[in-house]
């Protein structure tokens, strides 16, 4: 591990490091890199924040069903309503029954008309239906829906059977699309950050073309070239790192803490959580191992096409 | 020129057997090249601009592979040899180019010290070897002064001194007085009979004939065109031991 880790990050005794010359963050290459390792972690992020998203989502709507008696009569509609509810807790597929407040029903409906609470009479007079959720086992979801019906339609025959899964779905995997979008964009940022240390491990070549030969008249290793130019790029590379992983913090600081305010509805739901902060945390780490190897990769192989 | 034949297979440091070189589809650098080099010997290396002298001493010191024919160095087969043991056999081999090639931000100590450090030296073990080059090519009092700083005789020197550091069993030398005047030319190549009194082989590629003359143990080379021509036919059949 050790030997592995030195060989990413040589150590370069300070005689040989004078053999290039000192012109460390004067080039593009850190700026370039902190920009891309920012919109890595941001997008790793936001990849992280919609895949937690996704999955509560998921495991809401997975089993979740409601159904809607819509009898005109209230008195009957709550009847049926409380009967149904009755039988269908003893449904041993049926995890979890409960019939819903017609208040909890106004309340929500108030939002929309801006008033509040019971108070409202317009809200009053309105023939809401009534609602009975359901949470159901994992099964053949087609057979437990078609039992549901036949319970149902023996107590109420104009009733609705909602599943979830149904309206919910579509939400559920534009998510997921969203997050594979940001996997995708990981991945392409990183294939760029190694192309830039590709660009830059040759550009070092060329530029210290003269040098090069010269160590190599005198010797020198391909191993021990290759390390002077690995230790400067993973130096150069660490810093870009390093500043745009304290650009990239800052801002999902702030995202953080406005998110918080936040206690309702899907948004709720896209939290990091703590292994989420762990590997936003390696990614750095790993972009410095990345880089390292890269650079290494490159350099012994354009060295080999050297006699 | 005769039609090459395969050198004497001995105790040669070099041996160049039928070699050719062409860096393009078209004609060759270098023609049926054949020739041994005796450890312990001085040779000059002469013949006209583009005759391939440069082409040959790069053979010489491992920075080119030759398009046909053999090349041995040390007894081993520059062509059949393994990338990865080129390094230790550069290692016996010291090299003095034209232009210096100077290590433009390194002391003329620490450009000096540069084959030691290759060659894994402790720094403790540095100091005595690097000022016993200054002294020898007088240059104490400009151990610190950078390339830029240097005069061109200067600047060769320490070029000299950094090819001979590691102690090289051949030392190659492209034309190491082109950019010096008449009195550091006579200087230069003093330096390279001390060393070769020590035991190194000596190539120097020149076209200055008074040079040549001042040498007198000195076997000549003479590329032109390619060709190498050896009129006493010693380069070829050298004398054997015993």
């Amino acid at each position: 591990m050790v030997t592995r880790m030195a060989m990413l990050l040589p150590h370069i005794p300070t005689h040989q490091r004078r053999l290039l010359p000192d012109r460390r963050l004067s080039g593009p290459t850190p700026w370039i890199i902190a920009i891309l390792m920012m919109l890595t972690l941001l997008s790793a992020a936001t990849g992280l924040a919609l895949s937690q998203s996704a999955n509560q989502l998921g495991e809401a709507i997975a089993g979740r069903v409601t159904v809607q008696i819509t009898t005109a009569n209230p008195a009957k509609r709550a009847e049926q309503a409380h009967i149904f509810q009755q039988q269908a807790a003893k449904t041993p597929f049926v995890l979890h029954s409960r019939m819903v407040a017609p208040s909890e029903l106004q309340a929500t409906l108030g939002q929309w008309f801006g008033s509040e609470g019971e108070a409202d009479p317009a809200l009053k007079a309105l023939p809401l239906p009534a609602l009975v959720d359901l949470d159901l086992a994992e099964g053949d979801r087609s057979a437990q829906l078609a039992q549901l019906g036949k319970l149902v339609h023996g107590i109420a025959d104009n009733a609705r059977i909602i599943a979830h899964a149904e309206w919910l779905g579509p939400v559920e995997r534009l998510i997921r699309s969203l997050t594979w979008v940001s996997v995708l964009m990981v991945v392409l940022i990183t294939a760029a950050s190694a192309a830039v240390v590709i660009m830059t491990a040759r550009a070092a070549l060329n530029t210290h073309f003269a040098t090069i030969e010269m160590l190599h008249m005198i010797g020198a290793t391909d191993q021990q070239i290759s390390r002077l130019f690995q230790h400067r790029i993973a130096i150069d590379t660490a810093y870009g790192i390093a500043l745009g992983s304290v650009g990239a913090a800052l801002i999902l600081l702030v995202i953080r803490w406005q998110w918080s305010g936040i206690s309702s509805g899907l948004a709720s739901t896209a939290t990091i959580g703590a292994g989420g902060w762990l590997l936003l945390l390696a990614l750095p780490l790993l972009a410095i191992a990345l880089a390292a190897v890269t650079a290494r990769q490159t350099l012994l192989a354009a060295l080999k096409k050297m006699i | 020129m005769t039609a090459p034949r395969s050198v004497r297979a001995g105790s040669a440091m070099v041996e160049f057997d039928g070699v050719g070189l062409r860096y393009t589809p078209e004609a060759e650098v270098l023609s049926d090249v054949s020739f041994a080099l005796q450890p312990g010997s001085f040779y000059f290396l002469t013949g006209p601009s583009g005759a391939g002298k440069t082409s040959l001493l790069k053979m010489l010191y491992l920075a080119q592979k030759p398009s046909r024919g053999i090349v041995r160095i040390f007894g081993e087969d520059l062509v059949a040899m393994p990338r990865h043991r080129l390094p230790g056999f550069r290692r016996r081999i010291g090299v003095v180019f034209q232009d210096f090639r100077l290590i433009p931000h390194l002391s003329t100590r620490d450009n000096i010290a540069l084959p030691l450090r290759i060659a894994g030296v402790a720094e403790a073990d540095l100091a005595g070897p690097v000022d016993e080059m200054l002294s020898w090519i007088g240059l104490q009092e400009r151990a610190e002064a950078f390339p830029a700083t240097l005069s061109g005789g200067e600047q060769q020197r320490v070029a000299i001194a950094r090819a001979v550091i590691a102690r090289p069993q051949l030392l190659v030398a492209d034309e190491p007085t082109g950019n010096v005047d008449p009195d550091m030319a006579i200087r230069l190549l003093g330096l390279f009979e001390a060393l070769n009194r020590l035991g190194t082989t000596v190539v120097v590629a020149t076209h200055d004939l008074h040079l040549i003359s001042q040498v007198e143990k000195a076997q000549m080379m003479r590329l032109e065109k390619g060709r190498l021509s050896d009129p006493t036919g010693v380069l070829r059949f050298p004398p054997t031991s015993g």
